[in-house]
């Protein structure tokens, strides 16, 4: 885009000014794509080649599609398997994939805490509710989410953890890990930024180990190591341990994104609130943390959505999340062979929730960042 | 208690008059039979034991998936050999198959998960092997499922036996075992061989059907399981005879709960059993009276070998009508994948399977 404004600056005043949408994307083409006989012949080339990948994917994807399947036998889709896509997996697969082994005939249940989650997440958005109200909402829709996913009260079937999985799961990973792990790293970066020798102390070495190891590491410490660690008889869940080494792993490295804001705020400030006679808690959530945080808003949005696909990992420990389920979908000889289609479904899903987070992170900063424009 | 004395006197109207009174008189004996019967450890020495029967259900460690042995199906629900076998525990101890929680467990988590208390039964294509009995603490109580390393080679090679195999390129997943067998196999031969080294289980199927390599190597089962499932013509591709390695797969619980490990073991041999007398989830129902002796101990009608257990005396009785013998398992999980029975038949039809008598 800067490369294009700089080209439709330097030419000739005298050409007459375009009009219309044809002749300015003319216009475009010809400063971006064709200014020189070597960018002509790479543009040509390169256009070659995506409309051929593409034209073969769509038929791929869409056109020679099997969508569906007249009886049990796969071997249709496996005829065809070089040029055609077999969404007939994902017809008689989908609700597996999306609800794990959650029982058959309560996923509305699972389907209805997703929905809830969506709600959840539609209404932080909205900025009339930036204050206690969002808390009792989310009380309130998280409580729902529980009543919906465990049952055990309202005529509702108990349905133990062990069952949940798919698209509910990783939402619940994703979601507890950012609601626990942010407000956690902003007291571990106000601990490293600490006049207090030994909370300093704690909070780096905390951030140092964390960060010194892959989540992957993390995953197994809580699910193999630490049961030995436990006295016989006594289990904690497998779903609390994976979701509590989420929150911790997540927490470090959104502590050392909230230290790199809270660094950036001018030394100025901080003397100026000294000056006025306020405490400590009282400046750091008046004056320091808002603009912190307003400064932190893209790294910290690309964390969540790291995070985000991050939860993936539990499929390690034997959690049917949404990769895991889609994973086990395909364990069936008659569905082996069949990644590419499960993989490209999740993949779909996960892209939504990533470009919606990313999306929104853009319109924040617009927003937040509107009076340092003029 | 209840429970079982209502499932008892539901059942009784199927049953003979005779069969009534020695039901009547068997549960109405059993306070007294639990304290005197000497097979019964005291209370307190059977921790797993007695948790499970208190939690009301069994937990029950299990592959993530693997077709045959177990995985969630389209709803969602529990399949497969190794399935079966928890679903069979569940039978004895509760009268009711269902009575189980799965724990999918990679192959890293399984034995930790089994030796910190988070599943009663590791049940999970897990080989017996003296490391694992010895060293780990755990105890294997039987083998559901005999396999071994073997070859599959293009029918075109002409290829009979392993031993014409000098020279060959082969296709491996990197473990360690299988790995490491082939390169025994190939040395102990005296015969040369250039491995293909191939991470994930589709590519090198994938690398073998492509012609990378003449001979691909892993489980049988999982040859046989390639070969029905993935290859476009499975007669141009055979298996050859050789099974260079022993892999005997099995339940295992922890060491230190022997009445645990009894349940477990004979839960598993019940099915063995039944198919070695006949009996299947269909007929049960019918043999409640027969009058052969052995029939007559198996479903519970004389003798008291549920109780010498400590659970109800109908247990094989509910894992055969329930979960079906050990022939009905492998026919519904392991044959759709076109694994034959081989040596995991009877013995008596010349496979290993061999269950010790139930007397």
């Amino acid at each position: 885009m800067a490369n294009g404004r700089v080209a439709a600056v330097s030419l000739p005043a005298d050409r007459p000014v375009a009009h219309g949408f044809l002749s300015r994307a003319l216009l475009w083409a010809r400063a971006n794509l064709f200014s020189s006989w070597l960018n002509s012949v790479l543009t040509l080339v390169l256009a070659y080649f995506l409309a051929k990948g593409l034209i073969s994917f769509v038929s791929w994807a869409f056109i020679d599609a099997i969508w569906s399947l007249p009886t049990q036998d796969t071997r249709p889709c496996r005829d065809a398997r070089a040029e055609s896509a077999c969404w007939a997996l994902i017809g008689e697969r989908n609700r597996f994939i999306l609800f794990g082994t959650y029982p058959f005939e309560e996923q509305w249940r699972a389907a209805l805490a997703v929905g809830v989650f969506l709600a959840l997440y539609g209404l932080s958005t909205v900025r009339a509710f930036w204050n206690f109200r969002l808390v009792v909402i989310w009380t309130v829709g998280l409580a729902a989410i529980g009543v919906l996913m465990w049952g055990g009260v309202f005529g509702l079937a108990y349905v133990e953890q062990e069952k949940w999985g798919g698209l509910p799961l990783t939402l619940i990973l994703a979601t507890f890990g950012i609601a626990f792990a942010f407000p956690l790293s902003i007291l571990v970066a106000l601990g490293r930024r600490s006049a207090m020798p030994a909370v300093r102390m704690i909070c780096v070495t905390y951030v140092e180990l964390i960060r010194g190891v892959p989540l992957i590491s993390v995953l197994f410490m809580a699910s193999v190591m630490f049961p030995l660690f436990l006295p016989e008889g006594i289990t904690i869940d497998k779903l609390l341990r994976a979701q509590v080494a989420i929150i911790l792993f997540a927490a470090a490295y959104l502590a050392e994104v909230v230290r790199g804001g809270l660094q950036a705020i001018p030394k100025g400030q901080y003397e100026a609130a000294d000056a006025l006679g306020l405490g400590y808690w009282r400046k750091t959530g008046l004056i320091i943390l808002p603009q912190a945080l307003r400064i932190c808003i893209p790294p910290l949005v690309n964390t969540f959505i790291g995070l985000f696909k991050d939860t993936s990992l539990v499929t390690i420990i034997g959690l049917y999340d949404l990769l895991g389920a889609a994973k086990a979908s395909i364990v069936e000889p008659r569905w082996v062979g069949f990644g590419v289609e499960a993989y490209m479904f999740i993949s779909l899903i996960y892209f939504i929730f990533c470009f919606a987070m990313s999306k929104y992170s853009q319109g924040l900063e617009v927003e937040f960042s509107r009076h340092t424009k003029r | 208690m209840k429970k079982s004395l209502i499932i008892a006197s539901g059942l009784a109207l199927t049953m003979s008059a005779a069969a009534m009174v020695a039901e009547a008189q068997q549960v109405g004996q059993r306070p007294v039979q639990l304290a005197q019967a000497p097979a019964a450890p005291p209370a307190g020495a059977s921790p797993t034991f007695d948790a499970v029967r208190q939690r009301g259900f069994v937990q029950c460690g299990t592959n993530t998936g693997l077709a045959g042995f177990a995985r969630p199906n389209a709803q969602g629900v529990w399949e497969g050999l190794d399935v079966d076998v928890c679903r069979a525990v569940a039978a004895a101890m509760f009268g009711d198959a269902t009575k189980v929680r799965y724990t999918p467990l990679t192959a890293q988590q399984r034995f930790t998960a089994l030796q910190s208390g988070e599943v009663d039964v590791l049940s999970r294509n897990t080989t017996w092997s003296f490391q694992r009995d010895v060293q780990l603490g755990l105890d294997f109580v039987a083998v559901n499922f005999y396999d071994g390393q073997g070859f599959m080679v293009p029918r075109r090679l002409n290829v009979r036996s392993a031993r014409e195999l000098n020279g060959a390129t082969v296709c491996v997943q990197p473990g360690t075992t299988t790995e490491l067998n082939l390169a025994d196999y190939f040395r102990a031969n005296r015969m040369q061989f250039t491995p293909v080294v191939i991470e994930r289980l589709e590519e090198v199927t994938q690398a073998y059907l492509a012609g990378r390599c003449d001979v691909y190597t892993t489980d049988v089962s999982g040859l046989a399981a390639t070969r029905s499932s993935q290859v476009p013509n499975p007669n141009d591709h055979v298996i050859l005879p050789e099974v260079i390695s022993k892999e005997p797969l099995g339940p295992a619980v922890r060491h230190g709960d022997q009445r645990w490990a009894d349940v477990v073991r004979w839960s598993f041999y019940a099915m063995l059993e039944a198919e070695e007398l006949g009996l299947t989830s269909q007929n049960i129902d019918q043999n409640m009276n027969s009058t052969n002796p052995a029939i007559q101990r198996f479903v519970g009608a004389t003798g008291d070998f549920g109780r010498m257990l400590g659970i109800d005396n109908r247990w094989s009785y509910n894992i055969i009508k329930q979960v079906g013998n050990y022939g009905e398992s492998y026919q519904r999980n392991v044959a759709p994948l076109g694994i034959e029975r081989s040596v995991n038949r009877l013995w008596r039809d010349g496979g290993l399977m061999y269950a010790p008598p139930l007397r």
